[in-house]
C-alpha cells in the first residue's frame, strides 16, 4: 500500500504533540503506512494570508508540490489549520488565474513541479472512508470505560470544504467514537470557534470563547472534550485553571485529539499516545485509562 | 428555386427598437443583402413586427413582385408565426419565408459590434440563399378532440377543470392523492384576507364531484402519454384504494370498526403530527369521501389473519374488497392540462435550523395544520408536549434566496409567515418574532396586511438567522430554543430564547417533476419547474403544442396567481377545442419512392412506427398523420430517398454553406 | 494586414433543446464569443453527417452539434441516433486529418443557456490554439482535397 504523505505542521511538534504521537500509532496499529514530507514549511497559515495573499499561497502550495515530488496520492493535514489553508490553495490556484499563475512560476523557479491534484486529507476522513466504522468496531481490543464525550470539530475543518464531514452537523466523529463504544452527548456547539489564537492576542476575549464551550459540553452531560484540531485542543485543555479562579466553576475535563481515544481503544501502546501531556481532567484520565491498576501512573 | 433569374427576395431586417440596432449595424446587414444574388429589395426598420412591418412586407410583395421573403430579427419561436402571416397575406405561400435570428443568438449575446454585425450579415446570406430553395407547402389541420386532461386536484386544477366543464367540454381530472384538495386544503385561513380557506375550496371540491362533465379519478397517476396536440392519448393507473368508489356510501362505519382500535400510522395530511388507521380518509372533507386501505399498514396484507371487521362492518354495500387490483384507464383527449404543484423544502437540509432535531422546530405547513380547525390539535396551537409556547420565532426564507440550497424567492413565504403570525399571536398571545431578509408583500392588500401586523405589535428582525440551537448561555435560555440572528438594522448579534421556532420553507418542483416532465413531452427551468413558452407572451404554454400549464408547476405562486393560471390554461385549451381543429407545420418526412431501395434502414428508427415497408413495392412508406418530423430516417437515409418538407437536405445544405461563403 | 485568427463554426441545433437554450443566452443577456453561426434543425438526429463533412468542406473550422440531454429527446430518441452517428463521424473526420476537438457534440438543454456560453467560448479557445483548418493535413492519410469527398 502507498504510504500517505503526511504533513505535520507546527502545532504537532509544539503543543499538539499529542496528536502525532497518537496518530501516528493509530496508523501504525491499522498497518496504514505515513511518510512525512521531506524539508516541509508552515502551511502559510491564516496570520500571514491576510497580509500578503500570494507569498501565503505560494509557501503554502511549496508543501503540495514537495508531496507530488514524493509521488504522494494523498497528504496527510492533521491540523485543521494546515488542512484549511492547503485545500484553499489548490482550490485557489484553479479558481483564479492570477493567483495560478502567480504560484505556478514560484514553483517553477523553485525546481519544483507544478500542482496537480494530490489529495489534501484529514485524517478523521481518511479513518472513516478508508478505513469504516465496520474495520475500526472489529478491530476495538480495548472497550472505552471513560465518561460520556462531546465531540468538537471546531470551525476551519467543515466551513467553506465540506469534504471532510458535512458543514453545519458533522457528524463523523461521533460515528467512530460510538464504533469504539464511547457515549457521545449531543454537542450543539460543535462547530463553533474555540477561541483561536484570540488567546494569544485578546486573550479575556479568547478565554470567554473556551469558557463557553466547556460550559456548555459540561452542560450536556460531557466529562471530557474530544477534538480534531491541535488548537482546539489546546486552548480548551490549557485555559480550565483560570476559567475556574475566574468563574468559581469547578471545570476540570480531559481535552483529548480523537486520534488518543480511537488509539487506545485499538490496542496502540498506552505510552506512545502522548496522554501524559495532559493538563485537565488528570484525574478522569488516570481513571479512564487504568487497563490494569498499576499501568496507570505509568503513563499518567 | 432552381432558376435564379425568376428570384426577387425581399430582406427585412429589424432595429428591435435598440435591442438589436444598439449592436448590430442593421443598414450595413441591409446593404449587404442588397448585394446578393436574387434580391429585390433589402431595407431595415424600427420594427418589423409592428402593423407598420407587417404592412411593408405585404405592401413590397405587391411592389416589387416579390416571390421570397427573410426577416432578420428576433427568434422564430417568437415571432415566426407572425411573419408567416404577413407572407400569406401578402399573397404568396407562408413557406416562401426564413426568419433570421440576430437577436438573442447575435446582439443580446454579442458586445463587440463590427463582429455582431458580421454575424448578422453571414445569417442573412444564408437565409437568403435558403429561402430561394424553399417549396411551396400547405399546413395540414389537425381536428382537436374536445376532452381535456388535468392532472393534479390541487385548487390549480380544480379551477381549471370546473372553468372547462362549465363550458361545456368533458374534463379527466387525475390526482394522485385519495382526495383533491392538494396544499390548500391544508390551510386553516388564507393571506391577506384570511378567510377560511375550507370556506372557499370545499364548495369548488364537491361541484367537481358533482360535475356531469368531470371525471374524476383520484388515487391515480398518468403512466403514458402519446400522440400530439388535438389529439393525446393516455393511459392513468388507477391504485386500488379497496373501497369501491361506486358502491361506497362514505358512512366511514369501516374506520370505526378497523382492528386497529387505535391510529398508529403517521397521518400525513396531518403532516405526522397525529396518527391515523390503516384504513382512513385523509380529511373529513376529502373528496371523494371514500376511505382507502393503505397496504403496508393493514395487517390483512401482511398476514392475511385479519379478522376483516371492514368488511363485516361494510356488510350487504359489499363496497371493501380487499383483492382489488390497479386499473388501467385510456382516454382521447385533445390537450392537457399539467397542474401538478409544488412540494415544501425539506428543512432538514437546513441542519443549522435543527428540524428534526429539536422537537420544537416545526415547518411552516406543520404550523398550517395545528392552527386548522379540523387539524391534530382542533386549532390549538401547542408544543409537542402540550405546553402553550410563550415566545415563537418564524424564520423566513428557509430553502429559499439561499446559495446553499434554493436560489430562488419561493414568493408566498412573507405573506404565510406574517399570516402565521397573526394567527398564532391571536391563538395563544405569544410574543412573536419574524426573522426576514426583506419582506416582499407586492400583491393586492398585502403591504397592507404586512402594516397591520407591525400595529398588532409582532417583532420583525431583518437578517438571516444563523443557527437554531439549545446552547444555553444562561438561566434566562435554559431549556429554550435559542434563535441566532445578525440584526442588521440594530447592527449587533442577538441571541433570542423562543418556545417554538416556525421554519418558512419554500418552494419546489415535486420530486418527480423530471418524470413528468419526460412524460410529457415539456421542458423544465434550471431548477425544475416547468418551462412556459414564453414568459411574458405564452405564460401557461409549453413548447409542446395542446400541453398547458398552471400553478405552482410552473413556478412559485400564491393562490390568487394560481387561479387566475389556472383560468388561464383553461381559456387557451377551450380556444383550441373551439376552433375546432389547429393547424400545424408540414414538417414531415416523405419517401421519394424511384429512389427506395428497399433497405428498411429507416423503418426501426422512427419512434413513432409511422414508417412501413410496403411489401409489394418493396418501398419504405411513411404515415404523415404519425410522423412528427424530427428528420431522423431523413439523415439515416443510405440513398437519400428521404426528404423533410421545410428542412430539406438541400435546403440546410443552401444555409450551412450560405454561412461560410464570405466576401 | 492580416487579422488575428476568428475560427469559423457551423452549429446544428436542435429546436427544441439547445436552439432554446442559446436563446435563454440571449435572454439572460450571456456574452460569448461571435464566431458560431447556428442553424436550426427540428432534432439533432436530423443532422446528416454529410451536413457536417460539407462544412469542413467549404471552410468551417469547427462544427458543433447541439441536441437534447440523453432521455429528454422531444422525439424520444433522437438525440441517440446523433450520438451513434457522431461516434462513427469522429472516426471518419480523424482518418480525413480533422483534428478530434473541430467536431464536437453537446447536450444542452433549453434551461442551460449558460451552457451554451461555456461550450462555444470554449471551442473556440480551442480552435484558435489549433488554428485554421488545413485539409490533408492528417496525421497518417492525407487527402486531397475534401470538397472531392463531400
Amino acid at each position: 500500500m502507498k504510504p500517505y504523505g503526511y504533513f505535520p505542521g507546527c502545532s504537532l511538534r509544539g503543543t499538539g504533540a499529542g496528536y502525532e504521537y497518537s496518530l501516528l500509532a493509530l496508523f501504525r496499529v491499522l498497518d496504514l503506512p505515513v511518510e512525512e514530507i521531506q524539508d516541509w514549511n508552515c502551511c502559510g497559515a491564516t496570520s500571514y494570508m491576510s497580509i500578503d495573499e500570494e507569498s501565503a499561497f505560494v509557501l503554502s502550495a511549496r508543501n503540495l508540490a514537495l508531496a507530488q515530488k514524493a509521488g504522494c496520492k494523498d497528504l496527510l493535514a492533521p491540523c485543521s489549520a494546515c488542512y484549511l489553508v492547503l485545500r484553499k490553495t489548490q482550490d485557489y490556484v484553479a479558481r483564479y488565474p492570477k493567483i495560478g499563475s502567480h504560484v505556478q512560476e514560484s514553483l517553477r523557479a523553485a525546481g519544483l513541479p507544478p500542482l496537480n491534484g494530490v489529495r489534501v486529507r484529514h485524517p478523521l476522513e481518511v479513518l472513516y472512508s478508508d478505513v469504516g466504522l465496520e474495520r475500526i468496531r472489529s478491530r476495538v481490543v480495548r472497550p472505552w470505560r471513560g465518561g460520556r464525550v462531546a465531540c468538537y470539530y471546531g470551525c476551519q475543518l467543515v466551513r467553506p470544504y465540506d469534504e471532510v464531514d458535512r458543514a453545519h452537523n458533522p457528524t463523523r466523529m461521533d460515528e467512530l467514537l460510538a464504533a469504539i463504544g464511547a457515549p457521545t452527548v449531543d454537542y450543539p456547539l460543535k462547530t463553533l470557534c474555540c477561541g483561536g489564537a484570540l488567546t494569544g492576542t485578546m486573550h479575556p476575549i479568547g478565554v470567554r470563547m473556551n469558557y463557553i464551550l466547556l460550559k456548555e459540553a459540561v452542560r450536556k452531560g460531557a466529562q471530557a472534550v474530544v477534538t480534531v484540531c491541535p488548537l482546539c485542543q489546546y486552548n480548551l485543555d490549557a485555559h480550565q485553571a483560570e476559567i475556574r479562579r475566574k468563574t468559581g466553576t469547578t471545570i476540570d475535563m480531559p481535552v483529548f485529539f480523537f486520534t488518543q481515544l480511537l488509539g487506545w481503544a485499538l490496542g496502540a501502546d498506552p505510552e506512545s499516545l502522548g496522554l501524559k501531556r495532559a493538563i485537565s481532567g488528570r484525574k478522569s484520565i488516570a481513571q479512564w485509562f487504568a487497563k490494569e491498576s498499576a499501568e496507570a501512573d505509568a503513563y499518567v | 428555386m432552381s432558376e435564379r433569374d425568376g428570384l426577387r427576395i425581399g430582406v427585412y431586417v429589424c432595429h428591435c427598437g435598440t435591442n438589436i440596432a444598439g449592436t448590430v449595424d442593421v443598414r450595413a446587414v441591409a446593404e449587404s443583402a442588397a448585394a446578393l444574388p436574387g434580391v429585390a429589395v433589402s431595407r431595415d426598420y424600427k420594427y418589423m413586427c409592428s402593423d407598420p412591418g407587417q404592412d411593408l412586407i405585404r405592401q413590397d410583395i405587391q411592389k416589387f413582385g416579390l416571390n421570397r421573403i427573410v426577416v432578420a430579427a428576433c427568434s422564430p419561436h417568437l415571432h415566426e408565426h407572425t411573419f408567416r402571416t404577413a407572407t400569406r397575406t401578402g399573397g404568396l405561400n407562408e413557406f416562401y419565408f426564413q426568419m433570421v435570428n440576430i437577436r438573442e443568438q447575435d446582439s443580446w449575446v454579442h458586445e463587440h459590434k463590427g463582429a455582431a454585425t458580421r454575424k448578422a450579415i453571414d445569417l442573412v446570406r444564408a437565409a437568403a440563399r435558403r429561402v430561394a430553395r424553399h417549396r411551396a407547402l400547405e399546413k395540414s389541420r389537425t381536428p382537436i378532440h374536445p376532452a381535456v386532461l388535468v392532472v393534479g386536484g390541487g385548487i390549480a386544477g380544480i379551477h381549471a377543470a370546473l372553468t372547462l366543464a362549465n363550458a361545456g367540454k368533458h374534463v379527466y381530472l387525475v390526482e394522485r392523492e385519495p382526495s383533491i384538495g392538494g396544499h390548500m386544503a391544508k390551510f386553516d385561513k388564507t393571506f391577506p384576507t384570511l378567510d377560511c380557506a375550507a370556506c372557499i375550496l370545499t364548495p369548488k371540491m364537491s361541484a367537481v364531484k358533482n360535475h356531469p362533465n368531470i371525471t374524476l379519478w383520484t388515487y391515480s397517476e398518468v403512466t403514458a402519454v402519446e400522440g400530439y396536440i388535438g389529439n393525446y392519448k393516455a393511459t392513468i393507473a388507477r391504485r386500488p384504494r379497496y373501497i369501491d368508489e361506486d358502491l361506497c356510501a362514505g358512512c366511514l362505519e369501516c374506520i370505526d370498526a378497523c382492528v386497529f382500535r387505535q391510529a398508529k400510522v403517521p397521518d400525513e395530511f396531518n403532516e405526522d403530527l397525529s396518527r391515523r388507521k390503516p384504513i382512513y380518509v385523509p380529511f373529513p372533507q376529502a373528496v371523494p369521501l371514500v376511505p382507502v386501505i393503505d397496504p403496508e399498514a393493514c395487517i390483512e396484507f401482511h398476514s392475511h389473519k385479519c379478522k376483516k371487521t371492514c368488511v363485516t362492518a361494510c356488510g350487504e354495500r359489499h363496497a371493501v374488497n380487499l383483492r382489488a387490483e390497479e386499473k388501467l384507464e385510456r382516454i382521447d383527449i385533445g390537450s392537457i392540462v399539467l397542474a401538478t404543484g409544488f412540494r415544501a423544502y425539506d428543512a432538514r437540509r437546513s441542519a443549522n435550523y435543527g428540524y428534526g432535531v429539536y422537537p420544537n422546530v416545526y415547518t411552516a405547513l406543520e404550523v398550517e395544520r395545528l392552527i386548522n380547525a379540523s387539524g391534530p390539535t382542533a386549532g390549538e396551537v401547542v408544543l409537542r408536549d402540550g405546553r402553550t409556547p410563550q415566545t415563537v420565532g418564524i424564520v423566513h426564507c428557509v430553502g429559499s434566496r439561499d446559495e446553499n440550497t434554493n436560489r430562488w424567492c419561493s414568493r408566498v413565504c412573507c405573506m404565510y409567515s406574517l399570516k402565521l403570525a397573526h394567527l398564532v399571536k391571536e391563538r395563544t398571545g405569544a410574543e412573536v418574532f419574524n426573522f426576514y431578509i426583506d419582506m416582499r408583500t407586492p400583491g393586492k392588500g398585502f403591504e397592507e396586511f404586512y402594516q397591520k401586523l407591525l400595529s398588532e405589535r409582532v417583532h420583525f428582525v431583518r437578517g438571516r438567522v444563523a443557527e437554531v440551537t439549545d446552547w444555553a448561555l444562561d438561566s434566562s435560555e435554559e431549556g429554550r430554543l435559542v434563535i441566532r440572528v445578525e440584526d442588521t438594522l440594530a447592527g449587533l448579534f442577538r441571541r433570542i430564547p423562543v418556545d417554538m421556532v416556525i421554519l418558512s420553507t419554500g418552494l419546489e418542483p415535486q420530486p418527480d417533476a423530471g418524470d413528468v416532465r419526460r412524460l410529457f413531452n415539456i421542458s423544465s427551468s434550471p431548477e425544475g419547474f416547468f418551462l412556459e413558452r414564453h414568459p411574458k407572451l405564452a405564460p401557461v404554454n409549453t413548447f409542446t403544442e395542446g400541453v398547458l400549464l398552471a400553478g405552482c408547476c410552473q413556478g412559485p405562486k400564491d393562490i390568487p396567481d394560481t387561479v387566475a393560471q389556472a383560468g388561464a390554461a383553461a381559456a387557451e385549451a377551450l380556444a383550441l377545442i373551439d376552433a375546432g381543429s389547429v393547424e400545424t407545420d408540414p414538417n414531415t418526412a416523405y419517401v421519394m419512392e424511384e429512389a427506395c431501395s428497399g433497405c428498411k434502414t429507416c423503418v426501426p428508427l422512427c419512434p413513432y412506427h409511422a414508417i412501413s415497408f410496403a411489401q409489394a413495392a418493396r418501398k419504405a412508406e411513411i404515415n404523415q398523420a404519425l410522423c412528427k418530423g424530427c428528420g431522423t430516417c431523413v439523415a439515416a437515409c443510405p440513398s437519400s430517398s428521404i426528404g423533410q418538407n421545410l428542412f430539406e437536405d438541400d435546403e440546410i445544405f443552401e444555409e450551412s454553406e450560405g454561412l461560410l461563403a464570405y466576401a | 494586414m492580416p487579422d488575428a485568427f476568428e475560427p469559423k463554426i457551423v452549429a446544428f441545433f436542435c429546436n427544441w433543446c439547445t436552439y432554446l437554450g442559446a436563446d435563454l443566452a440571449g435572454a439572460s443577456r450571456l456574452k460569448y464569443a461571435p464566431n458560431a453561426r447556428v442553424v436550426r434543425v427540428m432534432c439533432s438526429g436530423r443532422v446528416d453527417p454529410q451536413f457536417v463533412l460539407n462544412a469542413f468542406a467549404r471552410g468551417a473550422d469547427g462544427v458543433l452539434i447541439g441536441g437534447c440531454h440523453p432521455g429528454d429527446c422531444h422525439y424520444q430518441e433522437g438525440n441517440y441516433k446523433a450520438l451513434r452517428r457522431f461516434r462513427l463521424l469522429q472516426r471518419l473526420a480523424e482518418q480525413m486529418g480533422i483534428e478530434p476537438e473541430r467536431l464536437r457534440l453537446e447536450w444542452i438543454s433549453a434551461a442551460e443557456g449558460d451552457r451554451v456560453r461555456t461550450v462555444i467560448n470554449d471551442m473556440v479557445e480551442k480552435l484558435k490554439a489549433l488554428g485554421p483548418r488545413r485539409v490533408g493535413q492528417g496525421p497518417d492519410r492525407p487527402v486531397k482535397d475534401l470538397a472531392e469527398v463531400s
